[in-house]
């Protein structure tokens, strides 16, 4: 009796072995590959998972939930999403700088689109043409906003952009003569690239537009990550003193954090005033700053793929699942639930998801390596530091 | 003390004389205490100079202002022919600096405004305003170095910034060690070498050939610097991870990584062994010899101080209180008193 079971595992040793050592090949394989060519490799998966998500997104499970044209329209809003967290995650996961108005760059580069391509300025400037120019103007007022106030560190620059990022909506709302206020510019024109105008209804091209952006970015912000400037941005979050004194200019190189996330932002933007036509300033309220910070905390700071994928995952809880739970809820009648509208619960759900994920895997999801190991570092230096409490004279702390 | 200024190349006196630094009544303030009190101080070029004194003497703090981080009260330090550190003055110009364009394009804006030019022209002269505000804001928050240079010429003097002593030639370790702890051996190196490189993030973007051959020959370059200190095939460690000797060996070779002709070691021996310090000594007579550094050194540990040293500075109480070689320093009875308070060895 006793002999059967160690049998057996040495059997399925046995069989397991050469299979997943096969299976570990190819991993290692992959793995050797993605490290050797990296932006081939982000060209393809996203190939990949944007041809399987458009296709599969007409079969079950995705086809019990809405149509194919309603997920791949959400999808396209998922990658406005995306863009915004790993613009966001340059300034945040990179530099380490807390910026909670990040929405104002969103905004810049929605407006300068409806400026640039509307019924309302009687100007329809090529769609590229724009896209280009809400980046610039975007980066261009990050550096406005970063230039005075990247001397501060920490809780202040955190409170400025807080700022920064209320006033610029307000901004919009009130100057009525050129933004339409409240009403918000509408009626934006469709994107015409080369002379093929975007469907309204059919949301492919837009799809395959967004693909094309995000795989971009993608690849421009893991070149950014292991390059000269990534590296410093990487010492300036370690060590501010210590990067300084080792020959970085800390205030550029934080600016070209601000300037190169505000870029992304005026993508996202131009592409959001675009597929939704109309551009209005509830858009760029606080509470997108805040969700695409959620996105970045829950996905992994610092590493873009798992922003990425947090920023995918969280859109779609937010608009498609919450809904859909109070539509299972009122069906199987559940007393106390059925009442609750989960759609309005959403900060709450979001707050209780970021407590969670702070105490049991601070890093996020799917953390970058370096992250992991300074939180991780932390928590052993805070014990340490109770062990050596004597504090050591005459360093300074800038 | 002439008022020389950053710019212009200090009268040639100093750097002929073959001083590399030389601190001219130096004092720091910080409230009521005086931390560092009228101190002159000369740095011979290639030679090892150590500054000594009991706890709280104020050796780092003249270490910090040297290496930029604290602005004097008073003094000078000029480093390399240059004036480098002083008491800002004139600084209340700059500003006016960075806005003028600004102003003055404001102006022709109204200007124009009131003689009823056409809406386009107002939008291109508030467009270049705009631009011209932007770029003088941008330069004088980032300070380059031809800025910095400029400036005296209309009276305005600030003293360098840590990343424009490194660009000047100063390297720097610190007192209780500043590693990114999270990063290997080699990107600490590589950061080090951060005012070398010339890859911007546009390279970087765009993967140019320039970008992936610097960034080739700069780990390579890194490699050489880890194999000089002693930290052969050690690249790819964490920096927490390594030993505490060799914590210290990897931010003299991340100094190293700037190129430095002066190198700040703030206690390189403290909490080592005999064996470690051993080593530790025989690498900072390496430096000068094989790199020709200068090298000024703290240092606690009077074998270290008096077995390297070419000249020995005590401070105590924020003063200098003795000069000269290892063998009057250890003489002087000052010193002694400094230290024990009677009469000692």
């Amino acid at each position: 009796m006793s002999a059967t079971p160690a049998v057996e595992a040495e059997k399925t040793g046995k069989v397991e072995a050469p299979n997943s050592s096969r299976l570990g090949e190819w991993r290692t394989r992959i793995r050797a590959f993605a490290q050797a060519h990296r932006s081939w490799t982000i060209v393809i998966a996203m190939a990949i998972g944007s041809v399987v998500l458009f296709f599969w997104a007409a079969f079950p499970p995705f086809s019990f939930v809405q149509g194919q044209n309603t997920w791949i329209s959400g999808f396209v809003n998922a990658g406005v999403f995306i863009l915004l967290a790993l613009g966001l995650n340059i300034v945040v996961g990179f530099a380490g700088l807390l910026d909670l108005g990040y929405a104002a760059f969103f905004a810049f580069g929605a407006y300068l689109y409806a400026f640039g391509a509307s019924p309302f300025s009687h100007l329809h400037l090529p769609f590229l043409l724009l896209l280009v120019g809400g980046a610039v103007v975007a980066a261009v007022f990050g550096i406005a906003l970063g230039a005075p106030t990247l001397r501060l560190r920490g809780d202040y620059l955190a409170i400025v952009t807080l700022g920064f990022g209320e006033i610029v909506p307000i901004v919009f709302l009130n100057a009525e003569k050129y933004t339409q206020g409240t009403n918000g510019i509408g009626g934006v024109d469709r994107p015409n690239i080369f002379g093929y105008e975007f469907p309204g209804i059919d949301q492919t091209a837009y799809y395959v537009l967004m693909t094309i952006v995000v795989t971009v970015v993608l690849i421009l912000v893991y070149r950014l990550l292991d390059s000269r400037i990534g590296r410093a941005w990487a010492a300036i979050r370690e060590d501010e003193l210590a990067a300084a004194a080792n020959g970085i200019n800390t205030v550029t190189t934080k600016l070209a954090a601000f300037a190169l996330g505000a870029t992304t932002a005026g993508f996202a933007g131009v592409l959001n005033a675009s597929k939704l036509t109309i551009v209005d300033p509830t858009q760029f309220q606080f509470q997108v700053s805040f969700v695409v910070l959620a996105m970045i905390v829950l996905g992994g700071m610092g590493n873009p793929f798992g922003v990425a994928v947090g920023a995918f995952v969280l859109y779609n809880i937010q608009n498609v699942l919450l809904k859909q739970l109070n539509a299972v809820m009122d069906n199987l009648n559940v007393p106390i639930l059925e009442n609750i509208d989960f759609v309005k619960f959403q900060f709450l759900l979001f707050g209780i998801a970021l407590v969670l994920m702070m105490m049991f895997r601070p890093e996020g999801l799917i953390p970058s390596q370096r992250r992991r190991q300074e939180l991780h570092s932390a928590e052993a230096d805070s014990e340490a530091d109770l062990e050596l409490l004597a504090p050591e004279a005459g360093e300074v702390s800038l | 003390m002439t008022a020389a200024a950053f710019g212009r190349k200090m009268a040639s006196d100093s750097v002929s004389g073959g001083l590399l630094l030389h601190a001219d009544g130096v004092t720091k303030r910080f409230g009521g205490l005086v931390a560092v009190h009228d101190i002159d101080f000369t740095i011979p070029t290639g030679s090892i100079v150590s500054l000594i004194g009991p706890n709280g003497a104020g050796k780092t703090t003249f270490f910090n202002i040297i290496a930029g981080i604290y602005d004097p009260t008073a003094g000078v330090v000029v480093f390399n022919g240059r004036e480098m550190i002083a008491r800002s003055r004139r600084a209340w110009l700059e500003p006016f600096i960075w806005f003028l364009p600004g102003f003055i394009g404001l102006l022709t804006t109204i200007i124009a405004a009131s003689n009823g030019a056409p809406d386009g022209e107002i939008f291109i002269i508030g467009g270049i305003t705009l631009v011209a505000l932007m770029s003088t804001l941008v330069i004088g928050v980032a300070r380059p170095l031809r800025y910095q240079r400029a400036l005296p010429r209309i009276g305005i003097f600030k003293s360098g910034r840590p990343n424009d002593m490194v660009e000047a030639g100063l390297g720097r370790t610190f007192q209780n060690i500043r590693l990114f702890q999270n990063m290997t051996a080699l990107e600490n190196v590589l950061v080090g070498m951060h005012s070398r490189l010339k890859s911007t993030w546009v390279d970087a973007m765009f993967s140019t050939p320039r970008d992936r051959r610097e960034e080739k020959e700069a780990a390579e370059e890194a490699r050489g610097y880890l194999r000089l200190v002693g930290l052969r095939g050690k690249d790819g460690e964490l920096a927490k991870n390594l030993p505490y000797g060799d914590q210290r060996r990897l931010e003299i070779a991340r100094a190293l990584g700037s190129k430095p002709k002066l190198l700040l070691l703030d206690e390189p021996t403290a909490g080592m062994n005999p064996r470690e310090t051993q080593e530790m000594i025989a690498l900072i007579n390496r430096l000068r010899t094989e790199l020709g550094l200068t090298v000024l050194l703290i240092e606690h540990d009077m074998k270290v101080v008096m077995s390297i040293s070419d000249r020995v500075t005590v401070l105590d109480h924020g003063e200098k209180i003795a000069e000269g070689s290892p063998a009057e320093v250890r003489a002087n009875p000052k010193v002694i008193e400094a230290y024990l308070g009677a009469p000692a060895e």
